[in-house]
């Protein structure tokens, strides 16, 4: 006999209302539910990589839109060069153009972001508490405004890639198909982050949370622990970032913009701060608000900032908080 | 380049710096006092903006408008301390940032709902609308001036309200040990409701008096709470007089840089280049002065526990 948790059923519960969902879309031939799909799952793995460092580490990050937005950038850089056949630079005698390849723009997304990522945390861990929350919020507003001042790729408005990358042999101009893309590597980067949660470091990172000192007395140095943590919650960030571009075809500033940084930390909250599906939930329900109150109402947003306000005030530990209870520490 | 234009561009980056200081200084107090972030302080410039402007509308008087906006955001922010911001005290500063975070979306929405998405309209008063003369060889905007001139009389305000009245006593009483000056019979409830109300009309009449410069739109806060924040963190959370060197800092170094860089470059590159890469820089060099100093000295320039 399975002996499951609350919040294990409510897991498989969440995995398969996604699943029914598109399955529901492709049979009412409603193409645009499947898209709207796609968009949770992609922001929950945004939503998924800054809970590694928000949950697990306690490192309250209002700067992750960075790496959402390097992520976007990558993959917009890439596939324009490839597509006007522009030379993207020369390395040891390699003309180096753009790709159209998922696999090597997701690569790159993740390299390009795991180095500015370990560049931020390393002068961004010295400080503590606000001066956290604010640095990291500094570093963003930085490529925010550079991107905007920077006219090579669109400045203000943006960079259009014309063409959905490609991977592979698979038609990713079908929603379903780019649905499973995305939803397979949602699901792959929970199961890594389930990995590393109960791993040796998994279990540093969290009593560098709960107790730095302790964590140094018994000869575990927190800041390179919690460096990594922060690299890898960004790379997973900007994988969503980089998916994010492909699925509007479309790249902005908007994406490093400060409310995209509150939205993915209203994601993380919303499900229920360091559990592993929350974000999953928040990114839902967030949706479910944008789509069908904004369809009612123009002021949808309004209702947004009571709910959130509502959940920080009377609901701690979120939607997942209620429905499974308490964590158990097993 | 001439030095009438250097000097301009130094009153500019001045002015700039006192609307930044007034919008901080209540920051950095319901920091060092409360212990809150209050991601909603710009909601505060918006509402004082917007209460200017109507009030301003109505009576055909700016001066009327200014009073009801640091009268309105003060009200404002003494119902918000008591309604949600009280619950926060207690808790971590996610939960603030989600909770103030939360403010802003209602707030913005709210007023969007009254007052429509087009910019309200908010002209300059009769009496600051033209230039005057300094020193005999340049004119500059006399509004502008007016507003240095209300930044320092606040530093002044609040430096004499913190260091020689009862309540400063009680406000400094409080930064440093919440508990004890309960116990001393304080009331601490009133105390924090009256912190956040001064804040909030210190950002409502910041939010007026550019307005006027600007325009009064939803969303005008938005900008400016981060630059706050900036110079909150540069001077020192809970520091009056860390937010006013701050200030002084972020607002001429971000207005001398727009001003500076794109020339200074021009010497050296083409033109095209220097006028994008000089823009691109100087957008992003406040960012950069925190980011600096922080690491220099992670507690501020002024850290206020000292």
């Amino acid at each position: 006999m399975l002996n499951l948790t609350r919040e294990q059923l409510l897991n498989g519960a969440v995995v398969s209302t996604l699943l029914v969902l598109s399955a529901l879309a492709l049979f009412l031939d409603e193409p645009f539910y499947i898209t709207l799909v796609t968009k949770v799952t992609i922001l929950a793995m945004a939503g998924v990589g800054l809970n590694l460092a928000l949950g697990l580490g306690g490192m309250v990050s209002f700067g992750h839109a960075a790496f959402f937005g390097i992520g976007g950038y990558v993959t917009g850089i890439l596939a324009s060069h490839a597509l006007n056949e522009e030379l993207l630079f020369t390395a040891f005698g390699f003309a180096v153009f753009g790709t159209t390849n998922m696999l090597f723009i997701w690569l790159f997304a993740v390299l390009i972001s795991a180095l500015a990522a370990a560049l931020i945390g390393y002068f961004s861990l010295r400080t503590q508490g606000v001066y956290f929350i604010m640095i990291t919020l500094a570093f963003a507003q930085m490529i925010y405004y550079f991107s905007i001042a920077w006219p090579a790729y669109g400045g203000e408005d943006g960079l259009s890639i014309y063409q959905r990358n490609q991977f592979f042999s698979i038609n990713t101009l079908d929603p379903l198909s780019f649905f499973a893309i995305c939803f397979s590597l949602l699901l792959a980067v929970i199961f890594l982050v389930s990995r590393l949660k109960n791993s040796h470091f998994g279990n540093a990172l969290q009593a560098a949370r709960q107790n730095e000192q302790r964590l140094a007395a018994v000869g575990i140095r927190p800041f390179g622990i919690k460096l990594t943590a922060f690299v890898i919650s960004a790379m997973i960030t900007a994988l969503a970032g980089a998916l994010f571009a492909d699925l509007n075809r479309f790249v902005s500033p908007g994406m490093f913009s400060w409310h995209t940084s509150g939205e993915i930390m209203i994601f993380v909250l919303l499900g229920g701060v360091g559990r592993l599906f929350g974000p999953v939930i928040g990114a839902g329900l967030f949706i479910l608000f944008e789509y069908y109150l904004g369809g009612v109402t123009e002021h949808w947003m309004l209702f947004l900032g009571v709910m959130l306000l509502t959940v920080v005030l009377f609901a701690r530990g979120g939607i997942v908080g209620v429905l499974a209870g308490e964590v158990k520490h097993d | 380049m001439t030095t009438t234009l250097i000097f301009e561009q130094l009153l500019n980056g001045l002015q700039f710096s006192m609307m930044l200081f007034l919008m901080s200084a209540g920051l950095t107090l319901i920091f060092g006092v409360m212990g809150l972030i209050n991601l909603a302080h710009g909601v505060l410039y918006m509402v004082g903006a917007f209460a200017c402007a109507l009030i301003a509308g109505i009576s055909g008087s700016f001066w009327l408008g200014l009073i009801a906006s640091l009268v309105v955001a003060a009200m404002a922010g003494a119902i918000i301390e008591v309604g949600v911001i009280r619950r926060l005290y207690q808790r971590d500063h996610l939960d603030q940032v989600l909770a103030t975070y939360a403010l802003i979306l209602i707030f913005s929405e709210a007023t969007r709902w009254l007052f429509g998405a087009f910019p309200l309209y908010l002209d300059v008063p009769e009496l600051l609308s033209k230039p005057i003369s300094l020193f005999g060889f340049f004119d500059y905007s006399s509004y502008r001036l007016f507003i240095i001139l209300i930044g320092v009389l606040v530093a002044v305000g609040l430096y004499l309200l913190i260091s020689k009245t009862r309540l400063g006593m009680q406000i400094r009483a409080g930064e440093s040990d919440r508990e004890m000056i309960a116990a001393l019979g304080v009331d601490i409830r009133t105390l924090y409701t009256l912190v956040f109300a001064l804040g909030a009309g210190l950002a409502g009449l910041a939010g007026a008096l550019l307005g006027a410069i600007q325009s009064v739109e939803v969303g005008m806060g938005d900008s400016v709470l981060i630059l706050a924040f900036v110079v909150v963190v540069i001077g020192g959370i809970g520091s009056i007089k860390g937010a006013f060197i701050g200030a002084l800092l972020v607002g001429i170094v971000d207005t001398m840089g727009r001003f500076l860089l794109p020339y200074l470059l021009s010497l050296v590159l083409p033109a095209e280049s220097a006028a994008s890469i000089g823009g691109a820089l100087s957008s992003v060099a406040i960012y950069l002065l925190m980011a600096v100093i922080l690491v220099v000295k992670p507690k501020g320039l002024v850290p206020a526990h000292a």
